[in-house]
C-alpha cells in the first residue's frame, strides 16, 4: 500500500513537471518502486527485469534521447481535455474490469487449478530445472520466447535503421 | 576526461562486479530467479556504464560496433538453430528431449543453450541502440 501510494505520487509529479530530465529521473524511480512491487508479490523475475530495464536501461536510453532535443516541454498546441477523458474513461474501465477479477492468491481460481499446477508438478520430473519460470519460459513456452527474441530483433534494427544516417560510414 | 574521478575509480571498481552478476544472473537461472533476458539487460548496462563514464569511444574499443550488430541476430539463430536440431534429431520444433541421450539432459541443456541466445541477442540490442543514441548525439 506504501508502495503504490508512492508511485500515486510520483506519477501526479510527472504529470506536474515540465523539466524533462527530472521526468526521466521520476520514472526511474518508478520504475524502481514498481520492481519492489513485484517483488512484494512474490515475483522476483519480474522485479530484476523492471529493475534493470526500467530503471537502468531505458533511463540511459531516454537520456540519451534527451540529449538530441530540448530538456523543456513545449506547451501542449491543442487542449487537454479530449485526452485526458480518454484516458481517464478507459482507466474506469480497467477498474470496472477488475471487480471481477477472483480475489489475489486464491486457491480454486483458473490460475491456480489448471495449467499452473500441472507445471509446478511436473516441470522438475521433465527438466531438472528447479526454478519453474525458467522452464515455463525457455521449454514449455519456448516459442513464445522465440517471438520476444525476435522482437528485440526488429527493435533493434528498427532504431538502428532510424538513427543512423543515411550514408554515415559504419566504423 | 575531466570527470569527477571518483565516478571512475567506483565505476572501475564496480564493472566486473556487475559482468560477473549478469553472468551469474545467466548460468544460475536455472535454480534463481533469471535467465537470458534479464542476464543481457544487466551485461549491457556494466557496458553502457563504461561508456557514460569513460567514452563512447573507449567503450567501442571494448565491444566493437561489428561485434554488437553482428550479436543481434547470432542470438536468434542459436535460439532458432536449437528449433531446427531438435527437429533433424526427430522430435518437434524446440523440443529438447533428443538433444542428449536422456530426456531429462536434454531439456536441461537445451534451456541453457536456449538462454544463451537470448542474453546474446538481448546484450546487442541494448548496446547498439546505446551506440545509436550515443554516436548521434556526439556530431
Amino acid at each position: 500500500m506504501v508502495l503504490l501510494t508512492l508511485i500515486a505520487v510520483i506519477t501526479i509529479a510527472v504529470i506536474r513537471v515540465h523539466n524533462l530530465f527530472a521526468v526521466v529521473v521520476l520514472f526511474s524511480a518508478y520504475s524502481f518502486l514498481m520492481a519492489s512491487v513485484m517483488l512484494v508479490l512474490d515475483a522476483p523475475d519480474v522485479a530484476l527485469t523492471e529493475a534493470a530495464v526500467g530503471a537502468g536501461i531505458s533511463t540511459v536510453l531516454l537520456l540519451g534521447a534527451l540529449h538530441l532535443t530540448r530538456t523543456s516541454e513545449t506547451p501542449p498546441r491543442f487542449s487537454n481535455w479530449l485526452p485526458l477523458v480518454v484516458a481517464g474513461g478507459i482507466g474506469a474501465m480497467l477498474i470496472w474490469g477488475t471487480w471481477e477479477m477472483p480475489g489475489f492468491g486464491l486457491a480454486d481460481t483458473p490460475v491456480n487449478t489448471g495449467v499452473g499446477s500441472a507445471y509446478l508438478e511436473r516441470s522438475y520430473p521433465e527438466t531438472h530445472v528447479p526454478n519453474v519460470v525458467t522452464a515455463v519460459l525457455a521449454s514449455y513456452r519456448g516459442y513464445d520466447t522465440l517471438g520476444e527474441v525476435t522482437v528485440v530483433f526488429v527493435a533493434a534494427i528498427g532504431v538502428l535503421m532510424l538513427l543512423r544516417r543515411p550514408g554515415e560510414k559504419e566504423d | 576526461m575531466r570527470l569527477d574521478v571518483v565516478l571512475r575509480v567506483i565505476s572501475k571498481l564496480f564493472i566486473p562486479f556487475i559482468l560477473i552478476f549478469a553472468l551469474y544472473v545467466q548460468f544460475h537461472g536455472h535454480y534463481s530467479p533469471g535467465g537470458g533476458f534479464q542476464a543481457g539487460v544487466i551485461f549491457a548496462a556494466a557496458i553502457v556504464l563504461y561508456a557514460i563514464i569513460f567514452g563512447l569511444d573507449a567503450a567501442q574499443r571494448v565491444m566493437p560496433p561489428r561485434l554488437v550488430e553482428f550479436m543481434v541476430p547470432l542470438g536468434v539463430l542459436i535460439f532458432a538453430g536449437t528449433g531446427v536440431a531438435s527437429m533433424i534429431l526427430g522430435a518437434a520444433y524446440l523440443d529438447y528431449d533428443p538433444l542428449l541421450p536422456y530426456a531429462v539432459d536434454g531439456q536441461y541443456w537445451g534451456i541453457l543453450l536456449v538462454e544463451f541466445g537470448v542474453l546474446v541477442t538481448v546484450t546487442g540490442a541494448m548496446i547498439a541502440i546505446f551506440y545509436a543514441f550515443a554516436a548521434r548525439g556526439r556530431t
